[in-house]
């Protein structure tokens, strides 16, 4: 039937798309990462240099990775204390009551917020707060910029734990109840190690989120070139200096920046794949 | 922990209403007496509330958020709502109707979770005590001997279940309960937990949930037949199913409904 | 015996009631940023919303300047970034919801292959790119080599490639809740295959579709990152798809550092948030009132 023909054909064609996008994108970023590479090796990876002046130009991603991974783990570290216990009221102490609904709504909001606008409320409401607190000069700076990324991944890991929270047997629990156990000994002892890889799968992926996160980060770290001497000194991430500085870019600047988007791509895309695989084999 | 002189009954229930949410009644004013090392069964149709009435005698029915309960049920003597819900369910145990030992412990580890569950510390010959008279008592101590230190999966149901039981006696208590304990087991399995239950009696006292109603004339020494919340008829199991008083009872026996 | 119950029932119920404590406390702290910005945007961006917010182009810092030091309104508006924003957002669903939804069917259709199985794999990994890199991406490919400058094409493809994924996870996700018995009625009757799939399989599981559609939609609205490499800017009105475009997020951007401006930036970043929380509201009642399956 040659309806069928086509359409088989028509969809067929459609997935080749997504072969040939995912391809392209990583031939092109390989491709112009390329005159970076070839000009200062490998060594580009570990090198903190970062000088655009004609004629002495060097540059080196180091400074970037140490500031994305920086914000990015402290981020994640202040988002697990929020994200379990949002998730255990959920999916433990009041599950199925309308309270959990309406919180879960609320969290789910927090995750549509657009990152511009978590930027710009973070320069201009967050900032003062901690300038006044007495922590910073100016409020630019690495707790700043992991601070607003935490509340923004928050949403991530707390629906992904809750739901794996939920799926815990309930007759182990109640074997728990019956040999006299407390609520919270409970999940501590039962709760937790049934559910322990789909946690920590959660956190991974909000932690992969955190990774790419661009322009909340961009308007609150402070834009230093350097790998950030202190908790509230500022930095850079592989994001944001991309965000920054790539517009007025060309010739050997823009391929290193373009080299540091490859790197960007490669550290976001293990990690990723790191959650996804221990959800797959905890499931 | 105090006792009252051993009396005959270990359990008294008195006027015993559960409801999970206002105005449906689980359990409708049940009045009964279990008698000290002995095998009482209740049983009864689907939705009878013969679960309810049993999860109440520990307590666990407290576990539903909106549940209402009117009456009073005592343990020696004492009204189990007055005491701690911890110490009472050291002196009363459960066992459920699906095998369910702990599976990121070793067997055991399952035996022993009562304790470590309560925080409470022993010394490694106290343990190693407790594991082995456990798990001789309920006659898995020569099967799994040589395997204690690994994880309780591999077990066939039957012997998962034995587990559980290890795990609820190894606190001695005095009531052991049982919700439909052999209703997921083969035959086989289920007349090795049946033999065990009457060996187990001499030393404890159980109350066990069944839907089948020739293990309660098989191993119970008295019955309970609850019908719609309500318990219809209770007493030695013998005259019950021989001679049963209420025309409910009989047409249940008789299986003219399930 | 029964080894001696050396446990402290005090402190262990003690210990209990705290961590339940700590759970709410917990709990409140993770919510209370959504109230403390909604409430901040919404104090302080009132007041740029008028008829000129929606209709009138930005102002430039002088203009704004003049207002601001006479403490009113700032002349202007948003309308270059609204524009400039449906454009885009327009040409990157009619890109991405086609190519989509036939690859979701696709995928779905032949979920046992190991080919369908790879491709599912990619789009979980192209989901994962930070939208940054797609602006790279976007600017290699389009702005240096197809309109030879920044331009709303270029803003378009990578906000396109972003789409994709949501919208084809959402496709299978949505098609693998119809009843198989549906499908098989369909081919009882002696339905061909192609048809089957244009009258019986798309129309029946349209409202999961559209709710997949709204939902990438209301991811892409608030992007910028992408957009700053591609799209860049322009503070005039524009359709044309191969110039630099304004919009909305951008705007945001462009003007958040200048004192001058900022009150416009409130509103905007006011409007953004809302506009974005209710698109992300409205899928989801969509998707809960049509509950077909």
């Amino acid at each position: 039937m040659a309806g069928d023909k086509i359409t088989k054909a028509l969809l067929f064609i459609s997935s080749l798309t997504i072969l040939l996008l995912s391809a392209g994108i990583v031939l092109s970023l390989a491709g112009g990462a390329i005159p970076a590479f070839r000009e200062y090796g490998l060594g580009f990876i570990t090198s903190t240099a970062w000088n655009p002046t004609a004629g002495s130009e060097e540059y080196g991603a180091m400074s970037f990775i140490a500031g994305t991974v920086i914000t990015s783990i402290l981020a994640l570290l202040i988002c697990i204390p929020m994200a379990f216990s949002t998730s255990l009221f959920i999916s433990e102490y009041y599950n199925g009551t309308r309270t959990a609904g309406i919180l879960r709504s609320l969290v789910d909001l927090l995750a549509g917020i657009p990152s511009i606008v978590y930027g710009f409320w973070g320069f201009y409401a967050l900032r003062p707060l901690l300038v006044n607190l007495g922590l910073t000069d100016q409020g630019f700076g690495v707790f700043t910029a992991s601070l607003v990324l935490a509340i923004m991944i928050v949403p991530y890991a707390t629906s992904l734990s809750a739901e794996i929270i939920s799926m815990v047997p309930s007759e182990l629990k109640e074997a728990a109840y019956s040999l006299g156990a407390t609520r919270r000994e409970v999940i501590f002892n039962v709760v937790i190690p049934s559910a322990r890889s789909g946690i920590v799968a959660s956190f991974i992926l909000a932690l992969g989120r955190a990774l790419g996160e661009t322009m909340a980060v961009t308007m609150l770290i402070g834009n230093a070139n350097v790998i950030p001497k202190g908790l509230f000194a500022p930095g850079n991430t592989m994001a944001s200096v991309i965000a920054n500085q790539f517009g007025e870019a060309d010739g050997l600047k823009m391929s290193a920046l373009i080299a540091i988007g490859l790197l960007l791509f490669i550290i976001t895309a293990l990690v990723n794949a790191m959650g996804k695989l221990i959800i797959k084999r905890f499931a | 922990m105090s006792y009252t002189p051993e009396s005959e009954h270990v359990l008294e229930i008195k006027d015993l209403s559960i409801a999970y949410e206002p105005g449906r009644w689980a359990v409708k004013e049940v009045s009964s007496a279990v008698k000290r090392n002995s095998i009482t069964a209740i049983m009864g149709p689907s939705g009878c509330g013969k679960s309810t009435l049993l999860r109440a005698m520990n307590r666990m029915h407290e576990l539903y958020p909106n549940i209402q309960t009117k009456g009073d049920i005592l343990l020696d003597g004492q009204s189990i709502f007055a005491m701690s819900v911890i110490e009472l369910r050291r002196k009363v145990g459960m066992v459920f109707q699906r095998p369910n030992p702990f599976p990121n412990m070793t067997i055991y580890e399952n035996v022993v979770a009562g304790f470590s569950l309560n925080d409470i510390r022993m010394k490694k010959s106290q343990r190693d005590e407790v594991v082995e008279k456990a798990l001789r008592d309920v006659t898995l101590w020569d099967e799994v001997k040589e395997s204690l230190f690994r994880k309780g999966t591999f077990l066939s149901g039957g012997q998962q279940q034995r587990l559980c039981v290890a795990r609820a006696i190894a606190f001695n208590p005095e009531v052991l309960l049982l919700d439909e304990p052999t209703s997921a087991l083969d035959p086989i399995a289920t007349s090795k937990i049946e033999d065990l239950l009457g060996e187990l009696k001499k030393q404890y006292t159980i109350v066990l949930v069944t839907h089948n109603m020739s293990q309660a004339a098989r191993i119970s020494d008295d019955s309970m037949f609850m019908y719609l919340g309500e318990l219809v008829e209770s007493g030695k199991t013998g005259t019950l199913f021989t001679n049963p008083r209420d025309s409910r009872t009989e047409a249940y026996l008789t299986g003219k409904f399930g | 015996m029964t080894p001696e119950l050396t446990d402290n029932i005090e402190k262990r119920t003690r210990s209990n009631g705290l961590f339940r404590y700590l759970v709410i406390a917990g709990s409140v702290i993770t919510v209370i940023p959504i109230f403390l910005i909604v409430g901040n945007l919404a104090v302080k961006g009132y007041r740029q919303i008028n008829l000129a917010f929606f209709t009138e182009p930005a102002p430039d810092t002088f203009q704004a300047m003049m207002a601001a030091s006479s403490g009113e309104v700032i002349p202007g508006g948003i309308a270059n970034g609204l524009t400039g924003s449906l454009l885009m957002v327009l040409l990157a669903s009619l890109l991405a919801i086609p190519i989509g939804l036939l690859t979701g069917i696709y995928i779905y259709e032949n979920s046992s292959k190991r080919y369908a199985g790879f491709i599912r794999s990619l789009t979980e990994i192209l989901q994962g790119v930070p939208s940054i890199i797609l602006g790279i991406i976007a600017y290699i490919w389009i702005v240096k080599n197809v309109t030879r400058g920044y331009s709303a094409l270029a803003g378009s493809v990578a906000l396109t490639i972003m789409m994709l994924p949501l919208i084809i996870r959402s496709t299978e996700e949505t098609m693998k809740m119809i009843p198989i018995t549906i499908r098989e009625a369909a081919f009882a009757l002696g339905t061909p295959y192609y048809k089957m799939i244009y009258k019986i399989l798309i129309p029946v599981s349209f409202s999961g579709l559209a709710t997949g559609v709204l939902l990438a939609l209301s991811r892409i609205l608030g992007e910028t990152a992408p957009l700053m490499l591609t799209a860049l800017g322009s503070p005039s009105v524009s359709f044309d798809i191969t110039r630099p475009v304004s919009a909305v997020p951008l705007l945001i951007w462009d003007f958040y550092n200048d004192p001058n401006m900022v009150n416009l930036v409130w509103s905007a970043s006011l409007f953004l948030m809302v506009f974005v929380l209710s698109m992300n509201l409205l899928s989801r009642s969509f998707a809960s009132k049509h509950k077909y399956i």
